[in-house]
């Protein structure tokens, strides 16, 4: 496990606990017991259908757990809505890119930085309201890269900037965790490595899930590696000794990307 | 990646979608005058009666296009508010003696009172479930009309409802200046769906329209906001029936049966959905229509009404004002056929990511669209 100097390692900013979904007597998520530290990056892997979506859902409120808790900085948020959960800091971004086509970069930022204030149910105010989170939002832009893509419809974007826009989003939140769903899902390589690159910046001094299929991304990111294998925790620890984990390689034989 | 540091963003230029540019506000101040110029010059070119009639309907479209344009929501019950509005605001103009314009909002107020616990259980669901649901409550209402007869006249209808205005006989008697004194009431709630959608509101609503999951990432109640566009809406939809109620000076079962839910939504997805203007120009060719056809003493109106809608459906998907909109957009060059063309595609994104591949867009909800 890579050492966070600065960070106390028993701050657990995450912590699942016998977490469980079941779908119609399918067990997606077994009794997964998680703990993710303040300023890690903790990465989610296994094969397809090992339950990372389900648990992502689950830790967002998207769907409610069969059995089990969660605590979110040592409070107990099993069962909350996704809307409260996002207030609580932790903010998701989705695998498929989910953005608004009519909307600008700057306009989704505005979006995102107004859902806290209540703003959104001002139907008697004129949407130009909402520029005046346009300061925070270009800040955030540009930390991601697109400040000079601000105002353009998020429709004409290419790929790679939707997603950089989502990253934006997600830190939009001011969250106390980000959860990432396959950050480069669908990605060419070259913009992989852009990817890699704009999360390690900004996870810098931020706390980190992800979920991805590229090892090559989770090797180059993760502080703290969890496989699950249908459902269930298979093994925990850092890439490289997870990497080199008889019962992982095991699990991924003859998947071509390990 | 090289950190960009412009923070200023380029204001104006083609990029600058969000600050309308002043030949766009001066396009918006033409059409709105257009727009006026219609509705004051109606009466003079249909019977007044008629022309009130268009009006409403087109507030009721705009009202329905609220929800099912700007929030994905097809209600298939919007009958039950503007009949219930019908049915209150004549039930006041006849036993209270208010100047009609009271009568009228007061029968509002009352539809959004009905729509909060319709609403309430109907905004948890969403597509042809929602659809459903707000039919089964408007087959409700249409029931409780029918029984309570002693208030609403049950088949025989709520007659003789009066146009009280301020003793004012030319308005209280001739429906051409009836239609001046009744109209504001139309414009102010056409007004107040412009205002709706062009809100934070309203862009959290299109936001819950086209993904709600992502809205709700983002820390916003859908539900709640669900249910105050359909309590809003409703209410526009009540100011409608009120009109119309004093209009014709008797309300009857028609304002809450299910064929008034149908031929509002039929208005709108003819006019074109996601439009706002589009439902006014649904309901004037509708009302149009029908009264040429009923008093050319035809009777099959539904064949035809039935066949524009088909045709409009599977030719015009946006409706009428939206295909021609798009198609004065296409001529002025700004929107070739699918996609406007994008000089910066994958030149210009310096700092960005570019795709190789861009597999996910089915991304958007199962609302219409």
């Amino acid at each position: 496990m890579s050492a966070q100097p600065a960070v106390d390692a028993t701050d657990v900013v995450l912590r699942t606990h016998g977490l469980t979904k079941v779908f119609r007597g399918f067990t997606a998520v077994d009794a997964v017991d998680l703990e993710v530290r303040r300023g890690t990056v903790h990465a989610l892997v296994g094969p397809n259908g090992a339950g990372k979506t389900t648990l992502f859902n689950l830790l967002s409120g998207f769907l409610k757990p069969t059995s089990g808790t969660i605590e979110h900085e040592g409070r107990d948020i099993t069962g909350r809505q996704p809307e409260e959960i996002a207030h609580l800091g932790i903010a998701r971004s989705f695998q498929i890119t989910s953005l608004f086509d009519k909307l600008t970069a700057r306009q989704h930022l505005e979006l995102a930085l107004g859902s806290p204030t209540g703003i959104g149910y001002r139907f008697w105010r004129s949407e130009k309201r909402l520029a005046r989170f346009e300061g925070r939002a270009m800040e955030l832009l540009d930390e991601v890269g697109m400040a000079d893509q601000a105002n353009r419809e998020v429709g004409h974007f290419a790929y790679g900037q939707k997603r950089a826009v989502e990253l934006a989003l997600a830190l939009a939140l001011d969250p106390s965790l980000m959860l990432l769903d396959e950050p480069t899902a669908g990605m060419g390589v070259e913009d992989v490595d852009r990817t890699i690159a704009l999360i390690a910046r900004i996870a810098r001094g931020r706390t980190v899930v992800f979920v991805d299929h590229n090892m090559h991304v989770v090797g180059s990111l993760a502080d703290r590696v969890t496989v699950l294998q249908q459902g269930a925790v298979l093994v925990e620890g850092s890439y490289d000794e997870v990497r080199t984990d008889p019962k992982v390689i095991t699990a991924y034989l003859g998947q071509s990307h390990v | 990646m090289s950190a960009t540091s412009r923070i200023a963003p380029p204001r104006g230029g083609l990029d600058a979608f969000p600050a309308p540019s002043r030949a766009t506000t001066i396009r918006r101040i033409v059409w709105l005058a257009i727009a006026l110029v219609a509705v004051l010059a109606l009466p003079w070119f249909v019977y007044p009666p008629v022309a009130m009639d268009i009006a409403a309907w087109a507030l009721f479209a705009m009202s329905v296009d609220l929800l099912l344009g700007y929030g994905g929501l097809l209600s298939f019950g919007h009958a039950a508010f503007w009949g219930s509005s019908a049915y209150f605001t004549g039930w006041i103009a006849s036993h209270l003696g208010l100047p009609f314009p009271l009568a009228i909002l007061l029968g509002a107020v009352a539809a959004m009172v009905l729509a909060v616990p319709i609403g309430l259980l109907s905004v948890r669901r969403s597509g042809i479930y929602f659809a459903m649901v707000t039919l089964a409550f408007a087959q409700m209402i249409y029931f409780v009309a029918n029984q309570a007869s002693v208030v609403t006249g049950g088949e025989n209808g709520l007659q003789g409802v009066p146009k009280t205005f301020f003793g004012i006989e030319a308005i209280e008697t001739e429906s051409f200046y009836f239609y001046y004194a009744a109209i504001p009431i139309i414009i102010f709630g056409a007004f107040a769906c412009w205002r709706i959608v062009h809100s934070p509101f309203g862009r959290v609503l299109s936001g819950i329209r086209d993904n709600p999951a992502r809205v709700r990432a983002l820390g916003y109640d859908v539900e709640r906001y669900k249910l105050i566009a359909f309590v809003l809406s409703a209410g526009i939809a009540g100011l409608a029936g009120g009109v119309f109620a004093i209009s014709h000076g008797f309300v009857s079962l028609q304002e809450v049966d299910w064929t008034t839910s149908g031929k509002v939504v039929l208005m709108t997805v003819l006019g074109g959905m996601g439009t706002l203007w589009g439902g006014a120009i649904g309901a004037a060719i509708i009302v149009l229509l029908e009264d040429y056809l009923s008093s050319a003493g035809f009777d099959g109106i539904g064949i035809i009404t039935g066949a524009i809608f088909i045709v409009c459906v599977l030719l015009f998907r946006k409706g009428v004002w939206g295909t021609v909109a798009g198609l004065v957009e296409r001529i002025r060059g700004r929107l070739p056929a699918r996609r406007r063309p994008d000089p910066d595609d994958g030149i210009d994104a310096p700092d960005s990511v570019t795709a190789t591949d861009t597999p996910h867009d089915e991304s958007q909800s199962e609302a219409p669209r």
